[in-house]
């Protein structure tokens, strides 16, 4: 059983929502990056997704850009990402890393190479927002056939039609895009996000995880009822752009995201 | 070259050979495949090519002429040189012939506000000129780098009732640009339509934009053939995105004694980090919704493009001129920033045509080869447009000069 596949089963007989947080890697530096990862599984982070910084962020809203920014002038690269990974796993082997990014800078490193690489780090699962199902055949095959999940963004758009198209090699969980938009723009109404995993529901019977414009403990509460993941990702980041030091930044988005654990856990599933 | 059947592409998935594709984001797909179904019908409904035709006509001023430029060709002594005046057309470039096709097409599919990249200001404005004529809101991206070197055009849009939107991100040029404008479409999927200025982007854009630019290349055939009763020796067209150089040159790939080549940006020189040459100094990578050549790093991170033309500083190349350059159908040459200049003047000295700073690329390989070409040697420069914009970039470089000399 893969770590995604265990971390779900788990939550799922504890009978509640799993609370996926992102942040970008590298940001703002290295060391201070790793030490919020590091820390992030005790604040109360259930499935962890790993940002990898490129220069054109297309469907990132304007908190992630300035996160990715941030992190490339500090000297992050995919390399460096994924020795974060390394040292992560070092104490930690249950909670699980699923890298998210665009696919040019794994073209760049070389699939065959960073497959290896990502599955030797500890890996768990990639969501690359540029790769529709479409090139199935350049990422999804190769990580999967190492054992690493190909983690799908469903959306509003995402008819009954292509739906099938797009579940049928996912693998882990599936991301609900809950708004059509930026990262960190709008917020759906938990009417919107009920029809569309009861339509999800219908579909597959993989986790539904559900992101966008999630920002508050209460927002995150609301959709944990509803959903089997809540994801939160430029709420925490914004929290790195506001702190004055990088330790500031390390307590103040473990502080943030203990408070999204607070929600998430109190929240039990109707 | 063995292969002899250049024109077929792309396939059904939108490649030529391995560039092309469509890269985009979930949110996007349905999108796109939609423009693609609703594109194929257009393309074989009479009444939309009837439309196309009376616009190209009417409202374009279409056909414009082919001209042969006597004194450059007398100056150069050589190759006969002759200029196909997209700068002529209505806006003064060739944005337009496939703006209006765009338009006609998102009044097709009933789309209610439409959204734009520019760099130079040319699609930009020739967007805000459709947009107008068809009563459609309009919002136009462009760097904040780009809105200060090309004032000109960003009060003719505003003049036209577009709201311009500067985009500070990145380097505040045109993939910038390109960025803020996908995601401004991500988030109006509902009513927008989105108009790509160059053969780039997910398929259908690298496609459809080509087909809508052809008719560059379809004329200069019957014209030449009308002049000089054959086909051209040579074209030459400078290449940012490429359109105008797939205009010029997709009519004539399976015509194998025509010699084609495509100018890309040199900047300062491709030895430099300062260039906009993606065939000559870059890789092939992913960006935009297309696998083509791009200027990236080690890492896979975009590396900032450099032209005194803001319509050729992009990182990237339209996939199929990425896939005639492998196939080694169209040669691909750089000039610089100086050598681009120096072609500007002569051109404006010789010929009293002032052209863009873009086109001036193509000028400068023009003059560089028809010296050593016989005089029966056909060549056909895309004077793609008017330099009308690049006044101020023109002028403080001449003063910069002054001071140094």
């Amino acid at each position: 059983m893969s770590r995604i596949e265990q971390r779900f089963a788990e939550l799922k007989a504890e009978g509640r929502s799993a609370l996926v947080t992102f942040i970008t890697a590298g940001d703002p530096g290295y060391d201070a990056s790793l030490a919020i990862l590091k820390g992030l599984p005790a604040a109360g982070a259930d499935v962890i997704e790993l940002g990898m910084p490129f220069t054109d962020p297309m469907a990132d809203g304007v908190s992630i850009q300035l996160a990715t920014l941030r992190a490339l002038e500090a000297g992050q690269t995919l390399a460096k990402t994924l020795q974060m990974v390394r040292e992560f796993r070092v104490d930690n082997q249950t909670t699980p890393i699923v890298l998210m990014g665009y696919y040019n800078p794994i073209h760049r490193f070389g699939v065959e190479a960073f497959v290896a690489q990502a599955k030797e780090a500890g890996v768990d699962g990639l969501i690359i927002v540029d790769l529709p199902p479409e090139h199935d055949a350049e990422l999804a095959t190769p990580a999967q056939a190492a054992g690493i999940d190909f983690i799908r963004l469903t959306t509003p758009t995402t008819d009954d039609v292509r739906l099938p198209r797009v579940l049928e090699r996912s693998s882990g969980f599936v991301y609900y895009v809950s708004v059509a938009g930026v990262t960190g723009a709008g917020s759906a109404t938990s009417e919107q996000v009920s029809n569309a995993i009861e339509r999800l529901r219908r579909h597959t019977d993989l986790p539904i995880s559900v992101g966008f414009g999630i920002r508050t403990p209460e927002q995150a509460a609301a959709i944990a009822r509803l959903s089997d993941g809540v994801v939160v990702g430029s709420a925490l980041v914004d929290k790195i752009a506001q702190a004055k030091s990088a330790d500031q930044a390390v307590g103040d988005v473990l502080e943030l995201c203990s408070a999204l654990a607070q929600g998430v856990r109190t929240a039990r599933k109707a | 070259m063995t292969q002899t059947n250049f024109r077929a592409g792309p396939d059904a998935n939108g490649l030529f050979g391995a560039f092309g594709g469509r890269y985009v984001a979930e949110t996007l797909m349905p999108l796109v495949l939609d423009l693609a179904r609703e594109y194929e019908a257009a393309k074989a409904d009479p009444e939309f090519l009837e439309q196309l035709a009376y616009f190209q006509r009417d409202y374009i001023g279409r056909p414009n002429p082919l001209y042969f430029a006597e004194r450059l060709t007398e100056h150069c002594g050589g190759a006969k040189i002759f200029f196909k005046r997209e700068e002529l057309n209505h806006t003064g470039a060739h944005k337009v012939n496939n703006c209006i096709g765009q338009v006609l097409l998102a009044k097709r599919m009933g789309k209610k506000r439409l959204i734009a990249e520019t760099g130079a200001g040319m699609h930009g404005v020739a967007t805000a000129t459709v947009a107008a004529r068809f009563g459609l809101p309009c919002v136009i991206y462009m760097g904040a780098t780009d809105i200060e070197r090309q004032q000109a055009n960003v009060f003719r849009m505003k003049l036209l009732g577009a709201e311009i939107v500067p985009v500070t991100s990145g380097t505040g040029t045109l993939k910038d640009a390109m960025n803020e404008a996908l995601r401004d479409w991500v988030t109006n999927v509902e009513d927008t339509f989105y108009l790509i200025g160059t053969v780039a982007g997910p398929h259908p854009y690298p496609a459809m934009v080509r087909d809508f630019q052809s008719i560059i290349g379809k004329e200069t055939r019957a014209q030449l053939q009308e002049k000089e009763g054959r086909l051209p020796d040579s074209l030459i067209a400078c290449v940012g995105g490429g359109s105008n150089a797939m205009g010029l040159f997709h009519d004539f790939l399976d015509d194998s004694s025509v010699q084609i080549i495509g100018v890309e940006a040199g900047g300062h020189g491709v030895e430099t980090d300062k260039h906009a040459a993606s065939l000559t100094g870059g890789i092939p990578g992913v960006l935009h919704g297309n696998r083509t050549y791009l200027l990236q790093d080690a890492d896979g991170q975009i590396t900032d493009a450099h032209s005194i033309s803001a319509g050729l500083d992009y990182p990237g190349i339209g996939p199929e001129h990425a896939w005639l350059h492998e196939v080694k159908r169209v040669e691909y040459v750089s000039i610089n920033d100086e050598e681009a200049l120096a072609a500007f003047h002569t051109t404006c000295r010789l010929e009293g045509i002032i052209p863009a700073l873009e086109t001036s690329h193509a000028l400068a390989e023009a003059i560089k080869r028809a010296p050593t070409l016989p005089k029966d040697h056909l060549m056909v420069v895309c004077l793609s447009g008017r330099g009308d914009k690049d006044m101020q970039t023109v002028m403080s470089h001449m003063a910069a000069q002054e001071k140094q000399a």
